[in-house]
This record gives structure tokens, sequence and C-alpha cells, in this order.
């Protein structure tokens, strides 16, 4: 199926560019120039060298053989929690400081939830030597700290959204204002497919690596690029863009997408967003998101910070509105039982949205001969006060 | 004749337009504030839709929508306050308002049901020119209603000139790279950037806003402009406890000096 987004920055019915006048200029610079800049040889080259010598790419791709016993189908893992920093979060964030150089920007914004955008962020600016400032919902700093404490080792200035629901909306919304009030001096490094366009397609562009080298790997393994399955979780949806890019067109392979239900879709508890929204426009763009009848947004909730947000990329709204992809949700409790399994049996402990991941495999059916890749987006090690919280293990 | 227009063919100097937050900061001052704003001698009135997430606003305009929409208002039921309010105003009425709430609301049911209350114009920060132009000019043309674009500082000549091609009414002059109420008074950078608009010889009139608080920055916006739009300094000063129509004459009186 045809993926591409048009001239306008649309996915089908989805995306789009709805920013205020004062962002007009930012973004069409951007849109002007992101493409001529990111299809440059000097680009390319440099990109590739930091992601092979500074993030550790190429990031295996693991044969999971107890899981893949237990669930009965052939089950890899890309295992982008090896990634410096421990996550997917940072193949994009080269990218961009990359471009922010080439823009001439010598001050860094982002919004954070989870705080793996955010250290990813501050990496990259401390490893380019460029101010950096990190908008983060006050609830989310509670809930993240080691990531708020590394992002301030890495010489980041972490600034509380105490608005709304003090999460990564909120984040975003602080960091939207942020770049208004300096609009010349500043980048806006954006941390998912979200936001006006070019955004979306610009971050699914440098998450794509991710799909790139899982088509090599698994040539090399089972003498063919393409499994059956390909499942990620989605927050905004940008590790699991990545995933997706190189597949979109390869119809055999099912494209399976996991969302958040947090304590459940009916208890108005949750961040489903395929599940209980509707088109609308958020943060730049047009999408599905959870709202009242009245069009105010309302508060999603997740125990997993990183997917805790009531809209979801356009692409990723396209996706579920052709049928392209199908979504799952996953509760708090299934999440956390998925990744202590995943910990028990193939010593991994899995960052809490990667864990919503793997609670998929049990909604799923499958034929043994069948091959699934799960996008392995990031490591637990920010999650342990979640996990010894929750205490079941 | 739309009233927008009107009003500059009448003046073309001094004028003010005052925006609040529907139902704020009680649910049911909405009408009264707007009797109190045209007995005090303002040009127009706009009236700001409250919205969860409204990005190009400050603290104070923030929190003006929150409590608004905690007082449990909305679009549906703005309508319903607005239903009479030709009965008692005669000055231009415009909405502010996000995309959001007006999408969910359904545009074609949006400009009916302005056209019905007797709503002049419409500003949209978040709707783009283009998607103006390509999906909702017809439609607000056919219900009567002015959409009314922003400029800033940073917006290039060529822009403005399609901005102006676009406009009817007047165009909101964005004072300064910000969000409202960040910034008060008027620098001489802004003095150049009103300057610069003034010899474009546009075909619309300008109004100023952000940063307009008090008699000196309104003085000075009307020197380079037709007039200017005062937000967060008045949304400070209905928030205090107090009768609607006192407090706002009072701040009225303080902004023109009369
Ligand atoms: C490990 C990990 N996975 C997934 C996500 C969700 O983001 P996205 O949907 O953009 O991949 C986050 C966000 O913080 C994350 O840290």
């Amino acid at each position: 199926m045809n993926v591409k987004v048009d001239e306008r920055g649309y996915y089908g019915k989805f995306g789009g560019a709805f920013i205020p006048e004062m962002l007009y200029p930012n973004i069409e610079e951007l849109r002007e120039n992101y493409e001529a800049i990111t299809a440059d040889e000097a680009f390319k080259t440099q990109f590739d060298q930091l992601l092979k010598d500074f993030v550790g790419r190429p990031t295996p791709l693991y044969l999971a053989e107890r899981l893949s016993e237990k669930y009965g189908v052939k089950l890899y893992l890309k295992r982008e929690d090896l990634c410096h920093t421990g996550a997917h979060k940072i193949n994009n964030t080269i990218g961009q400081i990359l471009l922010a150089q080439r823009l001439g920007k010598q001050k860094i914004i982002a919004e954070t939830g989870a705080g793996q955008h955010g250290v990813a962020t501050a990496t990259v600016c401390a490893l380019m030597g460029v101010e950096c400032i990190i908008y983060m919902g006050a609830l989310d700093m509670e809930r993240q700290r080691p990531n708020v404490e590394r992002m301030r080792i890495l010489g980041a200035e972490v600034r509380a959204a105490e608005s709304g629901s003090k999460t990564l909306k909120d984040a975003t919304n602080e960091a939207m204002r942020h770049w208004i009030n300096h609009p010349t001096d500043t980048h806006y490094i954006i941390g998912s497919v979200v936001g006006p366009h070019p955004y979306p397609e610009m971050v699914a562009r440098f998450q794509s690596v991710i799909s790139a080298e899982m088509k090599e790997q698994l040539l090399e393994k089972e003498g063919k690029t393409n499994p059956d399955y390909v499942i990620a979780c989605v927050g905004g949806g940008s590790n699991a863009a990545g995933a997706f890019y190189h597949y979109y067109e390869e119809n055999a392979v099912q494209l399976v997408a996991v969302e958040a239900a947090g304590l459940g879709n009916h208890t108005g508890k949750s961040a489903a967003t395929t599940t209980l929204g509707k088109p609308g426009v958020l943060h730049g763009s047009k999408t599905l998101l959870m709202q009242t009848p009245d069009g105010q947004v309302t508060e999603p909730y997740s125990i997993s910070a990183g997917l805790d947000y009531p809209g979801i990329g356009p692409v990723h709204a396209h996706l579920h509105d052709t049928g392209r992809a199908t979504f799952y949700s996953v509760t708090d409790e299934e999440a956390m039982k998925a990744g202590i399994e995943l910990s028990r049996m193939e010593g991994i402990i899995p960052a809490i949205e990667t864990a919503h991941a793997f609670a998929a495999l049990k909604q799923m059916s499958f034929q043994p001969e069948q091959i699934a890749i799960i996008n392995l987006s990031g490591r637990g090690d920010k999650d342990l006060e979640t996990y010894i919280k929750w205490g079941k293990y | 004749m739309n009233r927008i227009t009107s009003l500059f063919e009448r003046k073309a100097k001094n004028l003010l337009n005052v925006y609040f937050t529907a139902g704020y900061p009680d649910l049911h001052d909405t009408l009264p504030t707007m009797k109190a704003l045209e007995a005090s001698g303002v040009d127009l009135i706009e009236i700001g839709i409250p919205y969860s997430d409204p990005i190009a606003d400050g603290p104070t305009i923030q929190e003006s929508n929150g409590k608004a929409l905690d007082n449990g208002m909305s679009l549906k039921f703005l309508f319903e306050q607005l239903a009479e309010m030709r009965k008692e105003v005669s000055l231009p009425v415009i909405l502010m308002g996000y995309v959001n709430p007006i999408e969910q609301f359904g545009m074609e049911a949006f400009c009916q049901k302005c056209q019905e209350v007797g709503v002049d114009g419409v500003i949209l920060p978040d709707l783009p020119m283009y998607e103006y132009l390509h999906g909702y000019q017809e439609l607000f043309k056919r219900h009567g209603l002015l959409n009314i674009f922003l400029i800033t500082p940073q917006t290039s000549d060529e822009r403005i000139r399609l901005i102006d091609q676009a406009s009817e009414g007047f165009i909101y002059m964005v004072s300064s790279a910000s969000t409202t109420g960040v910034k008060t008074g008027i620098s001489s950078d802004q003095e150049h950037y009103f300057e610069r608009i003034a010899q474009m010889q546009l075909k619309n009139p300008c109004l100023i806003g952000f940063g307009i608080s008090d008699f000196q920055s309104f003085q000075k916006a009307c020197e380079h402009a037709s007039g200017a739009i005062v937000g967060s300094a008045f949304i400070k000063a209905i928030s205090a406890q107090g009768d609607v129509s006192a407090k706002v004459k009072a701040f009225v009186q303080k902004l023109l000096k009369n």
C-alpha cells in the first residue's frame, strides 16, 4: 500500500500543518530544506558514521528461542534497547541535530514523556556542544526520575510542564510555546512522528534505519527479507514507524501496532487512541485524538509515560483507517506481566513502553512456520521504580 | 454590511478591540462583559472559545481557558448565550478559537450559528492560510464571516502580501515573536516592524495585538496602526472579584484615559 506523504503533508486524510502563523517561518524553513539537507552525501556519511560509532548500530536481530517456543512462532527481537542511551529515540535526535546545525540553529528544545527522548536530545546536544532545554510534564518528572537526572548530568535544563495533565501532551504544548517565543535561533527536536508536516515524515525517515536493518539481517538469517509480522508499541509512533517503514508496501507483512489501554479501555483511564479517539487536530496535525464531544483534548492514562499521549502520529491514523496495520491495546497489568516474562525468559528487562508490544503476543495467533519481529524499542533501566512499585515479580 | 467592514469605514484610527474568554471568570459573565465593553467605548469585541490546549497563548489566557472549561463553557453553550446578543450589543463581534473544538462542532454548523446570532468575524490561529483557502473560504463567505489572519515580525513581505489578498476586515498584527501576554511594552525594534508594515500600504487596515496592556502601549500601537487588541491585561483586570461592569469600565477608562 502507498504510505507516502503528499506535498501538503497528508497521509490520506491525516496530517497537514495546523500551526499558528508565528511558527510558519520555522516550519516552512524545515519543509523547504530538510529533504535537500538529508539527501546530501556529506550529511548521510556523518549520520551513518554517528549511528555506527556513537549509537552502536546496527543493533542485533536476536532470535528469542524460549519465547518462540512459548508462542508458537519464530520470534525475532530488534534490539533497539542496545542503542546508546537505551532506546530508539537517539536515531532521530542524531538526524535532527545534524539538520539543526545545517540550518544554523544554536539552541535546541525538546519535549519528553518517558525521558528517553529528552535523554537522547541532551546527549546529542552534549556531543555537539549546543544549549539544550527539555520540557517534561511534572508528573512524568516524578515517575521517570533517573532520566531527569541523566538529562541534567548531560548539561540540559529540564523544565517542568505544570499545565493540564502534566504529562507528554503538556510538555509538547510548552515546547511549542517556547518555540513561538524564540523562533529564529532555536530548533525544536520533536521526539515522535507527530507535529506539523514535515516532522512526522522526517522523524520516520530517521527511524527507518530500523526496518532497513531488519531486512538485511533477516535475509542473512532466514534467506528472505520479509517476516510475517512486525510488531511495535505506539505512543506517538516513532519506533513503530521506523520498524514499519520499509515494509509499508510489502503487503504480505502484517504490521501490528500496540497501544496502551491503561486500566482498561472502558475505565476512562486509557491511552488507546485508535479505540477511543476521533479525528481531530492536535500539535499541528490532523489525526486521531482522544477528546470530549466538545473537542477538548482528554487526559490519557498509562503506567508508561512514553505511551501516555492522547494522539498518534498521522501516519498511524492512516494505517488504522486503511486497515494496513492491525491495532491492539494492552492494559498496564498485561504489559507489566509481559515485561517480567521477557526478563525471566530471555534475560532482557524492557522499557514499559516496549513491554506493551510483547503483551500483544497473547492476543495474537500464529502458525508455527511464521516469523514475527518485535521492535524492542528500549530497555527498562529507567523504569526500575515502576517495576518495584508494581512489585509482582 | 458586515459590522467590521462598516466600523472601519466610519473610523480609521484609535480602534480598541478587547479580547476575553467566554464564560470567564464566571460562566454567565459573557454577555454582561460584552455590554460593559460596549458601554465603555470599546470598538470591537473578541470572544475566546475556551480550549484545553491553546498553544499560542501564555499563562494568563491559558488559565482563563481552563477556568472557563471548569465552569462548564462549551461552544454549544456559548452560542446559547449569544443567541439574543444582538438585542443588546451592536459592536462587531469576533470569535477566536482553535480548530479542534470547531471541527467537532462542525465547521458548517459553526458558520451557520455565527450568522444566526450575528457574529462578524473569526480568528482561528491554528488554521493556516492554505487550509483556509482550500477548505473553508467559500463557507465563511457564504455566511458573511470575515476570517482575520495574523502576521508576525517573522512573516516575509511576500507572505504578508498573500495574507493581505486573502484577508477581509483587518489584519491582526502580532507585535513580537511571542505567545499572548508574555512580553509587555513596545520596543524600538517593534516600532521598526510596525513602520515596515505601514510602508507596505496594505489594502487592509491593521490592528496590533500581543503586549498591549496600558495607555502607553495602546497609544504607541495607535501611532503605527489603526488600533490595537488587548487580551491578557484585560483578563487579569476582570479576574478579581467584583461587579463585571465596574471592572470593565475601570479598565477601559484607564486604557483610554477618558
Ligand atoms: C522505549 C520507548 N519505546 C516507545 C516509546 C514511545 O514512543 P514512540 O511511539 O514514538 O516510539 C518511548 C517513548 O518515550 C520509549 O521510551
